[in-house]
């Protein structure tokens, strides 16, 4: 019974006053802009798996994706998800991502490339065929940016959670949008922080700043075990450190939003039954 | 029914427990509630391994470990009183050890994270979904090693390689010998070892565990227990029902929670008053608040 009512919104259990009165029926429009990324972001979107293909039934239309869809030129979309940096010496990605800021309501930082520059920070040129492709900016160095999805790659439950909450943000009751505006703000915060990242962050931000506790949350989000915790407290390898941003915004002292986190087991709850597959869905 | 307090959280029931399991019991810091309920929920299929915090290469030194057997959950019984960076171990637990279902024991903080970790992923793949059980720790405040071995050596003159268990309780640090010789230290002389980050701490009772535990409000070698979401109710009922545990309602026992209540919001208050107290730190120039 359930599986059928899911369809006109979210009404978990304990849904309260976050529960849909209204059956779905703008969906938002969702666009993948590829910039120089290694596809490994939009794998990991992918990876939602039924979770993506209930998203893309119920509250999205995935109106722009070179990999995905067969649209040449950028729409007009709600959310941008925009993977990989930006090769400044590459014409039409300039003007590609410059275009995407004018056409989107969000644009979404998707990994850490987009947020940071990440790997592609190491690039020297010099490779066939295009030798002259050498620097490489995150996105938010040529335009502004809504949200950053930090992340290499992304964990897909971070993009799952985001578009559902971009949808309910657009397209919600108040409630709801209120919920997902305090979701989002540390990812907007996060935005508005900076093009850098690094375990220096770590040192700049929480250890030098009085705050790390030893819980050893950073060493477990580094994708390149950069991070070792040596009596308590982290060390970074900075040498192998690949400047992705994940061990900050993974860190709990960071940003730590009581009114959100405290209601972990309601907006679980929201976001399952939001991707429950109702029984017309298989 | 929930009930929710400003200084202990939310919560379904609190009891005060103790484990019916003698060899659980021998080794407990209290009433064995955190060993009981990961063997319980591993025994149970409910997990299939956890992180706790286990020995490391000093005396007393911890370390967290990913135990997949009730013997190994039973080595990391009793309180260590220095960090234990338990979330460090949470991708490895999927990953190296291929758990899919990871239970979690740790401090207030480290259930923060965790809760972090589930609703904002940051590179924490499959994180969100293999968390299947945690139980939080009461935690007034962690001491980095070396501020241990100085409050054991230096000022209750014990070595640390003698001390049979510790234990912070009615105003003191107390260390107990294998000898049988008992010191105390008082809190006065301990707090300047604390680790800093513990100063900013809005947490005592572990608010976001699925079950926390802790020695406060209860009777000696009793502990009290806060039974705190669906998943923690519904392990909490079946243990109960299977015998894992002797329980008394908290309103029967003394201290009772008012004891718990009041060191609660001496905790948070001092605290918030630390953050406070950050934002005119320098010169018109503020410490970072991680709350804000
Ligand atoms: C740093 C610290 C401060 C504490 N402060 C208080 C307090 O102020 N008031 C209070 O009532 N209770 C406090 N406790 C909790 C209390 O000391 C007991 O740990 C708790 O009651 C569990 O006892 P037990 O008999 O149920 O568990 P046991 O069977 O003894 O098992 C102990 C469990 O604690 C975990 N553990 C041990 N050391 C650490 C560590 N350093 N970090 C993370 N996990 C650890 C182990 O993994 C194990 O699962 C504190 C615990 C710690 C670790
Ligand atoms: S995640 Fe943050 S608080 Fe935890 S150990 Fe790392 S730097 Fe310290
Ligand atoms: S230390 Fe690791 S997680 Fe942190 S920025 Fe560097 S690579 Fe990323
Ligand atoms: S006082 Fe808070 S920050 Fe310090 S170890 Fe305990 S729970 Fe963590």
């Amino acid at each position: 019974m359930r599986g059928s009512k899911s369809r006109s919104g979210f009404d978990g259990e304990e849904g309260g006053s976050y529960k849909g009165d209204k059956t779905v029926t703008n969906k938002i429009k969702i666009g993948h802009v590829h910039m120089s990324g290694c596809t490994g972001c939009l794998v990991s979107l992918a990876d939602n798996n039924l979770g993506l293909i209930k998203i893309l039934d119920d509250y999205a239309d995935l109106v722009y994706s070179l990999t995905l869809a067969d649209v040449r030129h950028i729409p007009e979309m709600d959310v941008a998800l925009v993977e990989g940096s930006v090769c400044i010496q590459d014409h039409e990605s300039v003007e590609e991502i410059k275009e995407t800021r004018k056409k989107s309501k969000i644009v979404v930082a998707l990994g850490s490339c987009s947020s940071y520059g990440n790997i592609t920070r190491f690039c020297r040129g010099g490779q066939h065929n295009q030798p002259q492709h050498e620097s490489f900016l995150p996105i938010g160095d040529l335009i502004d940016v809504d949200v950053y999805i930090p992340g290499c790659p992304p964990s897909p439950e971070l993009i799952r959670n985001v578009a559902v909450m971009a949808y309910l943000l657009l397209e919600g009751n108040e409630d709801q949008k209120a919920l997902a505006g305090k979701y989002l703000k540390p990812l907007m915060d996060l935005a508005k922080r900076g093009t850098t990242g690094c375990f220096c962050d770590l040192m700049d931000d929480v250890i030098n700043q009085g705050l790390c506790m030893g819980c050893g949350t950073c060493a477990a989000s580094c994708p390149v075990r950069a991070i070792t915790i040596e009596f308590g407290k982290p060390q970074g390898e900075r040498d192998l450190c690949i400047k992705c941003g994940s061990c900050y915004g993974a860190c709990p002292r960071s940003f730590f939003n009581f009114e959100v986190i405290d209601e972990f087991e309601g907006i679980n709850e929201i976001i399952a039954e939001a991707l429950k597959l109702g029984e017309n869905d298989d | 029914m929930m009930i929710e307090d400003p200084y202990l959280g939310r919560y379904v029931t609190c009891v005060s427990a103790r484990s019916t399991d003698k060899e659980i019991l021998k080794k407990a810091q209290d009433g064995g509630i955190a060993t009981a309920l990961m063997v319980y929920a591993l025994e149970q299929g409910i997990i299939d391994g956890t992180i706790v915090a286990g020995e490391g290469d000093r005396p007393w030194q911890s370390k967290p470990a990913v135990a997949m057997s009730r013997e190994d959950i039973l080595k990391a019984q009793g309180t260590k009183y220095n960090i234990s960076p338990q979330i460090s171990w949470l991708k490895e637990a999927t990953r190296s050890y291929g758990l899919d279902k990871v239970g979690i024991t740790g401090v207030c903080c480290q259930m923060q994270a965790v809760r972090k970790a589930q609703l904002y992923p940051i590179n924490m793949r499959d994180i969100p979904g293999k968390v299947a059980f945690t139980v939080g720790l009461f935690c007034m405040e962690n001491f980095p090693y070396k501020s241990m071995q100085s409050i054991v050596e230096d000022h209750a003159a014990q070595s640390l390689s003698s001390v049979k268990k510790m234990e912070i309780t009615k105003g003191k640090f107390w260390v107990y010998t294998e000898r049988g010789n008992v010191a105390t230290v008082p809190l006065k002389d301990t707090h300047k070892y604390e680790q800093p980050g513990c100063h900013v701490c809005l947490d005592y009772v572990s608010n976001l565990g699925d079950i926390s535990t802790g020695s406060v409000g209860s009777p000696d070698g009793w502990s009290t227990v806060f039974i705190r979401t669906k998943v923690g109710n519904e392990i909490w009922s079946r243990a109960v029902a299977d015998g894992m545990f002797e329980t008394k309602p908290i309103e029967e026992v003394k201290p009772g929670l008012d004891l718990l209540r009041k060191l609660a919001k001496e905790k948070i208050d001092k605290n918030q008053k630390t953050i406070e107290e950050r934002k005119t730190f320098g010169v018109n120039k503020a410490l970072r608040n991680p709350y804000a």
